[in-house]
C-alpha cells in the first residue's frame, strides 16, 4: 500500500453474508439440542391443537361461509389448504425475520444499533437478517406436509402449473408484507421508547389474517375487510396463494392477485422510508 | 398478624397506584385483548352460515352441541371473564425460580408462610388489574350486548359468581402446585408448556368443552381444567343448569380443596428433601 492511497471497503457480497448468518445460527441453535428439540414440538404441539379444532368445527359444518356459489365458501380440504398456507407464511416470517426485529428494538433501547451502523453493510439487511430461527422449521415441514395431504383431497379440483409455480412466489411476498409491518412497529422505538402494547398490537392484528377473507362481511365486516386490505394490506398475505391452490380461477378475485404485488412492494418501499427516518432520529446512549 | 395486614394493604395501594399512573395506555391494551373475539365473532358466523345452507338442504340444525352463535359469541366473552380469575401467570415458574435461587430459605427461617404470602399478593394483584380493567371490559360487554339474551336468574348468577371464586383458588393451588416440582427437578420450564398447552385447549378458552365427540368430551369433562374457563361460563349461559350445575359446584369444590392440600404436601415434603442438602 502507497502513502496516501485510499483504500475502499469492498462492498460484501449479501447472499454470502446471508448465508454466513444462517450458517452461524444453526451452529448455535445446535449448541443446545434440548431447547432446540423441545422449541419445535411445543411449537408443533400449538398447532395440532389449533388443526384438532377445525377438524372439531368441520364435523359439524361441511362449509365456512355460505357463499358457495360466488366461490366465498371454503371446504374443509380447502380450508386445510389455507391453514398450511398461513403456517408457512407465518413460518418463514417466525424463522427469518421475528427474532431480528425484537433484536432490533433492543438495539435501539440499549445503544447498541451504533455497532450495527458502524459495518459496511446495509443496515436494514444486517438488523433484518441476521439471526436466523431454526426451530421454525418444524412447523414448516408440518405446513407442507398438511398441504400435501390436503391438496390431493381437493374436491373435483386440482391447481394448475401456473399456480403451483406462482404459489411460494406468492408466499413469499406475503411473508414480505408481514416483514414491512414488523420493521416499522419495530423502528418506532426510537420515537416511542419499548413498548409492549406495540408486539400486542402486531399479533392482533396478524390475528385477522389467519381467516379467509370472506368471512368477514356484514357492515362492520365489510370495513375491517377493505382496511386490511387496502391499508394495512394482511388479508392478502395467506389469501392470496391459499386461494390460488385451492380453488378455480375466479375473474373476481384476479384483481386481488395483481394488487398483492403492489401492496407488497408498496410495503416493502414504506417500511424502508421509516426505517430510514428511524436512522436519522436515532441517537444512541452512550457506548 | 396485623403488621401483615398493614403491610398487605400497603402493597395493594402501591400497586394500584403504579397501576393507575399507566392506565391509559392500560385500557388500551386491555380493550385490544378482546380484538381476538372480533375475528372469533366473524369465524362462528361464517361456520353457521355454513350450516344455515345445510340446514336449508334439510340437513342439521343451527345449534352447535346446545350451543347457537350467538351462545357462542357470549361464551368466548364469559371464557375471558374465567381466565381473568382463574390465570395465574408467572406463578408456577416464580416458585420454581425461588427455589433455584434460594430465595426458598428465607421463608424456611423466617415465620412467614411462603404459600400463604404468595396469595395474598395473587390476591393484591387480581383486584388492582381488574379493578382497573373494569372499565375496558365493561366498554367491551356493552358492545357485545347483542350476543346475550339478558341476565341469568338471581341463583344462576350466584352460583357464577361462586364458581370464579372458586376457579380462582382451583388456578392459584394447581399451579402453585406444579410450581413445587421445583424442588425435585430443574426442569419445570417444560413441564410448565406442556400443562399450558393443554390448559389452553382443555380450560375452554378455544370452544365448549361438550362440543368434542366421545370419548374426548368425557375425559375433558372429568379433568379439573374445565372450572378454569368453561364452567363459569357454561354456568352463566345455562348450558349447566338443575341439579348437574350443583353437582359441579361441588366437585369444583372437591378439586379446590384437594390442590390445597396438595401444595400443603409437595412443599412440606419438598423443603424437607431441600434441607436434606448442605445441612
Amino acid at each position: 500500500m502507497r502513502r496516501g492511497q485510499i483504500v475502499m471497503t469492498p462492498r460484501p457480497n449479501y447472499v454470502r453474508v446471508f448465508l454466513t448468518f444462517a450458517r452461524n445460527s444453526l451452529v448455535r441453535d445446535m449448541m443446545f439440542p434440548t431447547n432446540f428439540i423441545i422449541e419445535s414440538i411445543s411449537s408443533i404441539g400449538w398447532v395440532a391443537m389449533n388443526l384438532a379444532l377445525y377438524i372439531l368445527i368441520f364435523k359439524y359444518t361441511n362449509h365456512l361461509g355460505a357463499n358457495t356459489d360466488a366461490g366465498g365458501a371454503w371446504d374443509k380440504y380447502q380450508f386445510f389448504v389455507f391453514l398450511a398456507t398461513s403456517l408457512l407464511v407465518n413460518n418463514v416470517v417466525q424463522m427469518f425475520f421475528m427474532p431480528n426485529a425484537e433484536e432490533f428494538s433492543e438495539l435501539i433501547r440499549t445503544g447498541n444499533l451504533d455497532f450495527a451502523l458502524l459495518k459496511p453493510i446495509d443496515t436494514q439487511f444486517l438488523i433484518s437478517l441476521q439471526k436466523v430461527d431454526w426451530s421454525s422449521t418444524a412447523n414448516l415441514v408440518v405446513g407442507l406436509l398438511l398441504l400435501g395431504y390436503a391438496v390431493p383431497r381437493l374436491d373435483g379440483f386440482t391447481p394448475s402449473l401456473l399456480a403451483v409455480v406462482l404459489y411460494p412466489l406468492y408466499v413469499l411476498l406475503g411473508a414480505l408484507v408481514m416483514y414491512s409491518i414488523m420493521i416499522v412497529l419495530a423502528a418506532t422505538s426510537v420515537w416511542l421508547g419499548r413498548n409492549q402494547s406495540l408486539y400486542d398490537f402486531w399479533f392482533y392484528i396478524t390475528n385477522f389474517a389467519r381467516y379467509p377473507l370472506e368471512i368477514y362481511n356484514g357492515p362492520i365486516g365489510n370495513y375491517l375487510r377493505w382496511t386490511l386490505t387496502f391499508l394495512l394490506p394482511v388479508l392478502v398475505v395467506v389469501n392470496v396463494p391459499a386461494r390460488l391452490l385451492a380453488k378455480p380461477f375466479q375473474p373476481d378475485y384476479a384483481y386481488l392477485a395483481v394488487f398483492a404485488i403492489v401492496a407488497t412492494a408498496a410495503s416493502l418501499a414504506a417500511s424502508r422510508w421509516v426505517f430510514q427516518r428511524a436512522l436519522l432520529s436515532y441517537r444512541s446512549a452512550s457506548s | 398478624m396485623l403488621a401483615r395486614a398493614q403491610t398487605w394493604w400497603m402493597i395493594l395501594r402501591i400497586s394500584l397506584e403504579e397501576r393507575l399512573v399507566y392506565r391509559g395506555d392500560f385500557w388500551i391494551g386491555t380493550l385490544m385483548r378482546f380484538l381476538p373475539i372480533v375475528t372469533q365473532v366473524f369465524l362462528w358466523g361464517a361456520v353457521f352460515a355454513g350450516m344455515g345452507v345445510a340446514a336449508q338442504a334439510g340437513r342439521g340444525t343451527g345449534q352447535i352441541a346446545g350451543y347457537s352463535y350467538h351462545d357462542m359469541v357470549a361464551y368466548y366473552l364469559l371464557a375471558m371473564i374465567g381466565r381473568a380469575f382463574s390465570s395465574m401467570p408467572g406463578l408456577a415458574s416464580g416458585i420454581a425460580r425461588q427455589i433455584r435461587d434460594g430465595e426458598i430459605k428465607k421463608y424456611l427461617i423466617q415465620p412467614v408462610d411462603f404459600v400463604g404470602f404468595l396469595f395474598l399478593m395473587r390476591v393484591a394483584h387480581k383486584l388492582v388489574y381488574y379493578g382497573v380493567a373494569l372499565v375496558p371490559f365493561a366498554i367491551a360487554f356493552f358492545l357485545f350486548r347483542g350476543y346475550f339474551t339478558g341476565w341469568p336468574p338471581a341463583n344462576v348468577l350466584a352460583a357464577f359468581a361462586a364458581s370464579l371464586v372458586m376457579s380462582f383458588l382451583l388456578g392459584f393451588f394447581l399451579e402453585a402446585t406444579i410450581g413445587m416440582i421445583g424442588f425435585w427437578t430443574l426442569e419445570v420450564s417444560s413441564l410448565l408448556w406442556i400443562y399450558m398447552l393443554f390448559n389452553f385447549f382443555l380450560s375452554g378458552h378455544m370452544f365448549p368443552l361438550n362440543i368434542l365427540p366421545a370419548p374426548w368430551d368425557t375425559v375433558a369433562l372429568a379433568i379439573p381444567l374445565q372450572y378454569l374457563a368453561y364452567f363459569p361460563a357454561a354456568v352463566f349461559l345455562e348450558k349447566v343448569s338443575g341439579p348437574a350445575l350443583w353437582q359441579g359446584l361441588a366437585i369444583q369444590g372437591a378439586w379446590v380443596a384437594f390442590f390445597i392440600v396438595a401444595c400443603r404436601v409437595a412443599y412440606h415434603r419438598g423443603v424437607r428433601r431441600y434441607s436434606a442438602y448442605g445441612g
